[in-house]
């Protein structure tokens, strides 16, 4: 069963067309990583599929039902990008008040914070809090609705390794009970860890797809060299050549593992 | 793991709920208390600033048999004050809700638009309450305010200014885009009501047409009915009917600011 199916949509921002004719599909109780370079759509993409993004024509359907629906408002859970929880509440209140939205209690607020690892922090104003654990609050806001289809916007950039680790581990826990998650990411290390992969360029979809899939696909054991490949395979050659070559010197002067290179140098 | 695939008390509409909208107010209520100058300032500014009127004019003589200028103008002011300090924190409040990515998420949630809309409405008519309280008190002690007409019906005045502030100040907020524009906004709304409301000049004594205009902008009503207050003992039809205009005003400022309020934007 598919959880959200997009057909042919189209999306201007400004003057711009930033999604140019989108069309997949994205599989219930799996992690789909939404991968691309930062400016390549993801959070347009994403704000279609929660329903506030003015698209210009096409399908976004959730759940069986068109994105946005009211009765979809309930079920579907969005963390966006920047935070976006009260920072003159402290993190429980901001819990708490979600948690009245969705029609959950207290102790359902409670049992989010300590999911993303909070609790000694509830207290606190979300004004005073670092920004790793004020998106670690943002996401609890989402997790206690307990929706069926999640969408997440970046949520592990700025968080530590070991955190990291943890929320990854915390999404995969989610999907085998049932939930759809839809995470993006600028860097590619993240791929390796979804159940499926859609990788975006210039709001173009390069790769509908899985970690092993585009593995073989792209000639490599390492996603970002095979995202590179597939890349290639669809672009002239000297362009992309130019570009490789700009980002080794890049790598070069940063001293930057590999893994976490921005997608957006490729 | 909290995550579950669905829950009975799941609310699925977005219709207008009495337990959203309280939830909302509950939150707005929690944002203020933890900003105590912000409620010190609530509570004691109108205050103060009626003490220096009530200096101001306490040596001015006045004709026997007519109120004194203080009466009047200090009577008028407790309908002034509310509507122009709950039009401002109203108007910034939104604008945080827009600018922080909050409002956003808000319209991903069970939560009617017209439900976050009266949220704010009851939790800063409930804050004008509590400073229409304090100012009525000290004005009728401290000031010797005559009022002839009782203090509760000035409350009353004062609570639906403040409404009709607030759901200006929504309506408001739509179109600024950022904290300077909104600021502008107030003198743009607040002022021409004041000037032409009758207090500076009888409104028999304006123009045709500026007593035309003045004739359908809200705050001529509320102020119309503290005059009423102040020279009648019982409560007058005429009062009831500016009271009536005003809250039908404020109303219809609402609706305007959530048909303006637009879920899904570019
Ligand atoms: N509000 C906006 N108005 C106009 N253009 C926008 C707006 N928001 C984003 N864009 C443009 O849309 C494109 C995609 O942006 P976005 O979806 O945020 O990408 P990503 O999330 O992948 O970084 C970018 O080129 C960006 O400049
Ligand atoms: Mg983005």
């Amino acid at each position: 069963m598919d959880a959200v199916t997009v057909t042919d949509l189209v999306v201007d921002r400004g003057r711009r067309r930033v999604l140019p004719g989108l069309s997949f599909a994205v599989p219930a109780g799996q992690v789909t990583g939404l991968l691309g370079p930062s400016g390549s759509g993801k959070t347009t993409l994403m704000r279609a599929l929660v329903g506030v993004q003015q698209v210009r024509s096409g399908r976004v359907t959730v759940l069986g039902e068109p994105a946005g629906s009211p009765s979809l408002r309930g079920r579907v859970g969005y963390v966006t990008q920047a935070p976006s929880v009260y920072d003159d509440l402290t993190v429980r209140e901001n819990a708490r008040y979600f948690a009245s939205l969705y029609g959950m209690s207290a102790r359902e607020a409670d049992a989010a914070l300590a999911d993303v690892g909070l609790t000694a922090a509830a207290g606190q104003l979300v004004g005073d809090l670092s920004g790793g654990q004020r998106g670690r609050a943002s996401l609890a806001c989402a997790l206690v609705g307990g929706p069926e289809v999640l969408v997440l916007d970046e949520p592990t950039v700025g968080l530590d390794p070991v955190l990291r680790v943890e929320l990854w581990e915390r999404f995969h826990g989610l999907a085998a009970a049932g939930t759809t998650l839809i995470v993006s990411s600028h860097v590619m290390d993240e791929a390796g860890r979804c159940d499926r992969l859609l990788l975006l360029r210039d709001g173009e979809l390069i790769a509908d797809s899985t970690p092993a899939q585009l593995r073989a696909d792209g000639r490599s054991q390492d996603l970002e060299e095979a995202f590179l490949n597939v890349v290639r395979a669809r672009e002239v050659v000297g362009a992309s050549e130019q570009g490789r070559e700009h980002r080794s010197e890049e790598r070069a002067r940063s001293g930057a593992p590999r893994g976490s290179e921005p997608v957006s140098r490729a | 793991m909290t995550a579950t695939t669905s829950a009975p008390t799941r609310t699925t509409t977005s219709h207008l709920s009495p337990r959203l909208t309280a939830a909302t107010a509950g939150r707005v209520l929690r944002q203020l208390r933890h900003d105590h100058r912000t409620i010190a300032m609530m509570l004691v500014l109108p205050s103060l600033l009626l003490g220096l009127l009530h200096l101001l004019w306490q040596d001015v003589p006045t004709p026997p048999g007519q109120p004194g200028v203080f009466d009047r103008v200090g009577l008028t002011m407790l309908g002034i004050f509310p509507f122009v300090v709950m039009f401002l924190v109203t108007s910034i409040a939104m604008l945080r809700e827009r600018t922080s990515g909050t409002l956003e998420r808000l319209l991903t949630t069970p939560l009617a638009r017209l439900d976050l809309l009266l949220g704010y409405g009851v939790a800063f008519g409930l804050a004008a309450a509590l400073q229409a309280v304090v100012t009525v008190a000290v004005a009728t002690t401290v000031y010797d305010l005559e009022v002839v007409g009782s203090v509760w019906l000035v409350v009353l005045i004062a609570v639906v200014d403040a409404i009709l502030g607030v759901a200006l100040g929504l309506l408001a907020s739509a179109f600024a885009r950022s904290e300077f524009q909104a600021v502008q906004f107030m003198p743009v709304i607040v002022l021409p009501q004041f000037f032409l409301c009758g207090l500076l000049v009888p409104r028999e004594q304006m123009a045709g047409w500026l007593q035309a205009i003045s004739d359908v902008l809200p705050l001529t009503y509320a102020v119309e009915a503290l005059q009423e207050v102040g020279s009648s003992a019982t409560a007058t039809g005429t009062m009831w009917r500016d009271v009536g205009i005003v809250a039908g005003a404020a109303l219809l400022a609402l609706a305007l600011a959530a048909a303006t309020l637009r879920r899904r934007t570019s």
